[in-house]
């Protein structure tokens, strides 16, 4: 657990995987944030959003629920997804120390977004580990 | 983690409030958030019982203004204090760039101090971090009671029982009024932001030395 530094062109390229690959589909908005609630890069729609404490949430949320996973004998939960009447909330882990975050409504199939915040996983965790 | 982001030149570093429950961590926060003027903060968030007890933590965004051209921003946060909410206190740890350890006076107190600084440290170790490698501060809070008529603790004896071995500064304070937040938070703001800074120094280096770019 170091200190992770993103420059320009990391934040560009970050950018820019969500923007194609999800931003694309419909997706409202993509956070990628550390284990420790930090938003690394975020894209899409954030008016009205507390992106700090969203970050913040959803690094503990994930946090209290791989604990829940250990009282059942799992390693941890990799995906977490909560339905609202509105919008509607993803999380993916994405390696060993970073979380995806996609905010989506309706309009937008859940297994659309399983399916691209999958194939970007790897794609993202290459440019976060590489320096 | 710190994160350095230099897309859009900011420093985020974590820093913890730790103690035995009812010690005063989130009155800190509070403190501060009231003291501080809107453009210097963000939203305080906090997430507690109907006891108003936290239950998992408070966390207040603030920004310290620039050094170097970077924006520093300080996010703190503070854990439940109550011995059975271990897990989610190494939850909040994660990632913890620097601590603030609020004890209690009290005399009746002492042992839960102890035995919170005794949790800190087996938190940390979990996480492969040690307590004497990283910022940290105490706070000796409710030092306003003494006038009370309430048995305290002695300085000698709390530095004593908490700081014998890590010989860190301490701060007497009493956050209801709002004495000693301040100069608590201004130490461990200092120490953090160094640490972080010379770990980023420390690291660029190194990728220098790789003939890579950071």
């Amino acid at each position: 657990m170091g200190t992770m530094i993103v420059t320009d062109e990391k934040a560009r390229q970050l950018k820019g995987v969500l923007d194609q690959q999800l931003l694309s589909i419909g997706v409202s908005l993509a956070i990628l944030i550390d284990e420790a609630g930090n938003v690394i890069v975020s894209s899409g729609n954030v008016n009205g959003v507390d992106t700090t404490s969203l970050a913040a949430l959803a690094a503990a949320n994930f946090g209290a629920t791989a604990q829940i996973a250990k009282l059942l004998g799992e390693e941890d939960f990799s995906i977490l997804y909560h339905k609202g009447k509105k919008d509607n909330i993803h999380f993916s882990k994405i390696g060993m120390d970073f979380i995806l975050v996609t905010v989506f409504t309706d309009d937008i199939p859940l297994g659309l977004v399983r399916l691209r915040v999958n194939q970007v996983a790897q794609e993202l965790l290459d440019l976060l580990v590489e320096n | 983690m710190a994160l350095i982001d230099l897309n859009r030149k900011e420093i985020h570093c974590k820093i913890v409030y730790y103690g035995p429950g009812r010690s005063g961590k989130t009155t800190n926060l509070f403190y501060i958030y009231n003291a501080v003027s809107e453009k210097f903060r963000g939203k305080l968030l906090t997430i507690e019982t109907r006891g108003e007890r936290t239950l998992f933590f408070d966390l207040l965004p603030i920004n310290l203004g620039q050094i170097h051209g970077l924006n520093i921003r300080l996010q703190l946060y503070t854990v439940p204090g109550q011995s059975h909410y271990r897990a989610t206190r190494k939850l909040v740890l994660k990632g913890v760039d620097g601590i603030v350890f609020v004890a209690d006076s009290l005399r009746k107190r002492r042992e839960k101090n102890i035995e919170s600084l005794l949790d800190l440290k087996n938190n940390l170790k979990e996480y492969g971090l040690d307590l004497s490698q990283l910022p940290l501060v105490f706070q000796y809070n409710k030092r306003d009671l003494v006038t009370a008529n309430v048995p305290l603790l002695t300085i000698e004896e709390l530095e004593e029982d908490l700081n014998k071995d890590l010989g860190v500064p301490y701060f007497e304070a009493a956050a209801a009024k709002g004495i000693g937040v301040f100069e608590t938070l201004k130490e461990i703001s200092k120490r953090t932001v160094k640490f972080v800074a010379r770990k980023y120094v420390f690291s660029s280096a190194k990728v220098r030395a790789q003939g890579g770019v950071i």
